[in-house]
């Protein structure tokens, strides 16, 4: 396949839940390595573009390609062995297992070992090496040998990132990465997202602007199920209709 | 503090070779030895049974407390192995094959496989309540199979068979309990090990992924079902291997080592053991059979006291003893166990006390309610008495109110000494 | 044509009797997400009440106080046990309630003993009211169905007429809401349970002394009441009472009708072994339709789990 095939390619997706459409017929084309940024009011649908993207949901019309395979009808799994994964808005990690067990369990498919039981995980030196290297990078290993469930909210944040990326997916979405956050904590998943994203395909829902311009390379606005621009994010901000429609919206939602 | 952690855990994967050996060589020894220790035949008969228990809770606990499914039917597996196994023996007698007995158990595991991947391909789909109907479902409708399909399960007598008419293994033919035991105690140490192994592999550790998240299981590549699929199989096989034990130490099944009891009975220990451990059904086996052979040898309400113990046991500890066990592990580790010993010996032994009176007063209401009129008499803690006069009375519940009293009156005390028994030394909190 | 009236009088019987155990199972579930393994020990119970009350106050005083003893027994298991244990989730919720099953067989051994007890319907009931080409249907037979018959339309009043059943609809929904608009949802809960409960109790208390009064009796219903809610859909009154009264005349024909499957295969075309003991399937044709009338309901179960996982009308999966 040439690099020209988008890494991912949605046309006219479509979701009705009962006779609300959420979705409303979307199309966007994300190249490989571009950053993508989705940003639109409460209750535009982002999570629900995610949510069909992954299989989660089944659509109720359109195509969803990744490197040009069509991904109707697959299950989320089955989308993740082609390379997409995702974290998502609200926290969902392994609670009851370590740090570290989490992240090898992010390993094992990729790796190979499938469902194997004639490997015993811990003797592999491979995968514990692996697991500590995401460790470090997303800056958990002091964290390693506890409970997942125990840890602050912006390491678990930190540890869904690495779950999420551990894998070798070259498509990776993150819904609302930092959700929930302070300051300090925004800075310190933004530096890690801009970092284990590097040479990949990266698609984000966010809130916070400052890490949408920090970060994307592209932003397409999503307004009650449509897209309404897609551009570089000076293209966007200088966009009337999307300063119309989106800060109107965001008015509205305020009050 | 954070260093010493660290410290402890390249420890452990440096030393993990010699470290995680040890359990098991205690083990063997343990085994080897114990039929010295305890010669009569009654007690080789009970630890026959708590070595096929052990074998079955450990089968079990991989579906409840390592892949969180709830079976109401996993006797079904257990018995269709043994019946297998007793069916073998009868066509190893009847054509005299070159079968030696030691290797039976495999067969058993074998059809218990066969049947945990028919019923598994369409009981995995999901967990928790729609699983757990399956289950009871398709062990309900297998145990009244046994009275219908006679040629099979024997109907209401079972089938029974001679594993002494087999060719002798090595010059031993399992005459003696003694042999049988020393059978046993391989295949169950063979199936622990295994099954032990099977939490470490990919796939098992995947098993405790789906438990707790399915969801998330499914976006890192698993196939939440698949990976319930082989937990159910696997399950399915050690079950059956518990069955062929069985069929070759009582020689004998029938429809009652399928039905709901059995069933239900394994969940029990199981769960009263720790799901959470691996080691918690191997405590769970050992102390329900102690209760089922000591207990009711002492009275004939065992059952209700082991009721109440389950009951009890969900409520208040859902870790089961296991976990009672491990709870302690922080203070034991930090040296400060110590500390617990005192306020342990004031509120548990007044405690066991006050249980032991509630129990006579049950014993006593009991002897009441059902004796033959006119025999007013029973014996209880050594003690032969009038279960119609007050002075017994006065009393069990004299005791019983000051058990129960005493441990409550130092029940704080436990809890502040619980409390800086599990403090890091120098730390505000 | 007199056999068929007589099986459907006897299935309606059953099937109503199946109602009213799994209309409060379902209730129960679909509020509280917890499959209540003990349903039928408080329907044991309620027999047990009842025979105990009737011999100081006669069979109606039973049937007036054991249902509503049996119903706070119920809300006071809630209350101080399940509610306890929700907090660890479903699995240790539904272990709970099969715990508890045990512990109140073993409790009504204690204070009963094994053997049956003597529970008599009433002697103004013991005759018989007609009967069909020689088969007598008791006057006591009809008096069961006009009971069951009464308290499903009660709960059809109270459930879709009442301000309490909006708040239990609602509360089936949108637990979160409702507790948001100042309903005390936990009491609700706890409402349900009793109510459910005291159903199941009533159902002995009737039933008591047709079927037996003796410590299996829960056990014997026990898992056929949750195969009726799951083949009528976890969560749906309509569906209990469709499966249940499917169920009831499912085993009341099966038990009646001596179809032979030998008399099937020949009909079929086989060829019956003449040496029947010797032939591996002499199971196969041995086996008479009585026989297998028991296990008719999990065969039903599983398949519809199966096929339809969830049930005839079940809108949710469960």
């Amino acid at each position: 396949m040439s690099n020209a095939t988008p890494a991912l390619q949605i046309d006219d997706l479509r979701k009705s839940f009962g006779k609300a459409e959420i979705i409303r017929g979307v199309n966007l084309t994300i190249g490989r390595g571009e950053r993508h940024a989705v940003i639109g009011p409460n209750g535009a649908g982002k999570s629900t573009l995610f949510n069909l993207i992954t299989g989660r949901f089944p659509s109720s019309g359109g195509k969803v390609r990744l490197h040009g395979n069509d991904l109707t009808g697959l299950a989320p799994f089955q989308i993740n062995r082609m390379g997409l994964s995702r974290s998502f808005q609200i926290t969902n990690i392994f609670p009851n297992m370590s740090v570290f067990e989490n992240v090898r369990c992010s390993l094992l498919w990729s790796r190979g070992y499938k469902y194997s039981f004639w490997h015993i995980v811990s003797k592999s030196r491979e995968l514990t090496e692996a697991a500590d290297a995401v460790l470090e990078q997303i800056n958990l290993t002091e964290r390693r040998d506890l409970p997942a469930g125990m840890l602050s909210y912006a390491e678990q944040r930190a540890l869904e990132i690495g779950i999420t990326m551990a894998g070798g997916a070259d498509v990776i979405m993150l819904d609302e990465p930092t959700a929930g956050m302070s300051h300090s904590e925004t800075d310190y998943i933004m530096d890690l997202i801009r970092q284990v994203t590097e040479n990949k395909t990266l698609i984000m829902v966010e809130h916070d602007m400052g890490v949408v311009f920090g970060l994307a390379d592209y932003i397409s606005v999503l307004v009650y199920g449509e897209i309404i621009a897609t551009g570089r994010p000076e293209e966007v901000r200088a966009n009337p209709k999307v300063q119309e429609a989106y800060l109107g919206a965001a008015l509205e939602a305020e009050h | 503090m954070s260093d010493t952690a660290s410290n402890n855990g390249t420890a452990q994967r440096g030393g993990s070779r010699l470290g995680a050996a040890t359990p098991w060589i205690v083990s063997i020894v343990i085994l080897a030895i114990i039929p010295f220790v305890f010669t009569s035949n009654s007690a080789i008969t009970i630890m026959n049974q708590m070595a096929i228990t052990i074998v079955f809770a450990l089968a079990y606990n991989m579906l409840l407390g390592q892949g969180g499914m709830l079976s109401f039917g996993h006797a079904v597996y257990m018995g269709v192995g043994g019946f297998m196994c007793v069916h073998i023996m009868n066509y190893v007698e009847d054509y005299s094959l070159p079968l030696p007995l030691p290797v039976l158990p495999l067969f058993g595991g074998l059809f218990g496989l066969g049947l945990a991947t028919i019923v598994g391909s369409f009981s995995t789909r999901k967990a928790g309540t729609v699983f757990a109907m399956i289950s009871l479902g398709v062990g309900e409708l297998i145990a009244a199979c046994s009275v219908i399909i006679v040629a099979f399960f024997g109907g209401e007598e079972g089938v029974s068979g001679d594993r002494t008419y087999g060719l002798p293994f090595f010059g031993i033919e399992f005459l003696h309990q003694i042999e049988v035991y020393y059978l046993i105690a391989f295949w169950l140490l063979l199936s622990a090990l295994l099954m032990f192994l099977y939490s470490r592999t990919p796939i098992g550790r995947m098993a405790n992924a789906v438990r707790d998240n399915p969801e998330r299981a499914e976006f890192l590549g698993y196939s939440a079902r698949w990976v319930r699929f082989f937990s159910f199989c696997a399950s399915g096989f050690f079950a059956g291997i518990a069955g062929g034990l069985f069929a070759i130490n009582y020689e004998i099944l029938t429809e009652e080592n399928l039905n709901l009891v059995q069933s239900g009975s394994i969940l029990l220990i199981t769960f009263l053991g720790g799901v959470g451990y691996f080691f918690g059904p191997i405590i769970g086996a050992v102390v329900f059979t102690l209760l089922q052979t000591v207990l009711s040898l002492e009275t004939e309400l065992w059952q209700l006291y082991v009721g109440a113990l389950f009951v009890a046991t969900v409520m208040y500890f859902p870790g089961g003893l296991a976990g009672i066990l491990m709870m302690h592990m922080p203070a034991i580790r930090m040296g400060k166990a110590g500390l617990l010993v005192m306020p342990y010996i004031k509120t548990v032994l007044p405690a066991i006390i006050g249980t032991l009176g509630l129990a006579a007063l049950i014993e006593t209401i009991f002897h009441i309610r059902h004796a033959a009129t006119g025999d007013e008499e029973m014996t209880l803690f050594w003690t032969t008495f009038n279960s119609h006069s007050v002075l017994p009375w006065l009393v069990m519940i004299l005791v019983t109110v000051t058990g129960y009293w005493l441990t409550r009156r130092n029940l704080p005390e436990l809890r502040r000494a619980w409390h800086e028994a599990n403090t890091i030394d120098g730390s505000p909190s | 044509m007199d056999l068929v009236l007589v099986n459907l009088i006897d299935g309606l019987v059953t099937g109503l009797l199946l109602f009213m155990l799994s209309a409060g199972l379902t209730l129960i579930f679909s509020m509280m997400g917890v499959l209540n393994f003990a349903h039928a020990s408080f329907y044991m119970l309620g027999a047990y009440f009842a025979y105990q009350i009737s011999t100081y106050m006669g069979f109606w005083m039973g049937l007036l106080i054991a249902p509503i003893i049996v119903g706070i027994a119920g809300a006071g298991i809630e209350r101080y046990g399940l509610r306890k244990v929700h907090q660890y989730g479903h699995v240790p919720e539904l272990i709970f309630t099969f715990g508890l099953a045990l512990l109140i067989e073993e409790v009504v051994q204690f204070i009963w003993g094994k053997s049956q007890m003597p529970y008599e319907p009433p002697e103004i009931l013991q005759f018989t009211l007609f009967s069909i080409s020689g088969n007598a249907i008791p006057a006591y037979k009809v008096f069961m169905i006009f009971v069951s018959i009464a308290i499903f339309l009660a709960l059809l009043y109270v459930l879709t007429r009442t301000r309490v059943g909006m708040v239990i609809q609602a509360a089936l929904s949108y637990p979160k809401t409702v507790e948001a608009l100042g309903h005390n949802v936990p009491l609700v809960f706890m409402g349900v349970f009793g109510v459910g409960t005291a159903l199941a109790g009533l159902a002995g208390v009737i039933a008591g002394p047709v079927l037996g009064t003796f410590p299996g009796m829960a056990f014997l219903l026990g898992s056929i009441v949750f195969v009726t809610i799951v083949i009528g859909g976890l969560g749906s009154l309509w569906g209990a009472l469709v499966a249940s009264l499917l169920i009831g005349w499912i085993t009341t024909f099966a038990a009646s009708y001596n179809v032979a499957m030998a008399d099937v295969l020949i009909a079929l075309g086989f060829e019956q072994p003449v040496d029947l003991s010797e032939s591996a399937w002499r199971d196969l044709w041995s086996l008479t339709l009585p026989q297998i009338g028991p296990i008719l309901p999990y065969l039903l179960m599983v398949l519809i789990l199966v096929f339809r996982p969830y049930g005839l009308f079940g809108k949710r999966d469960v």
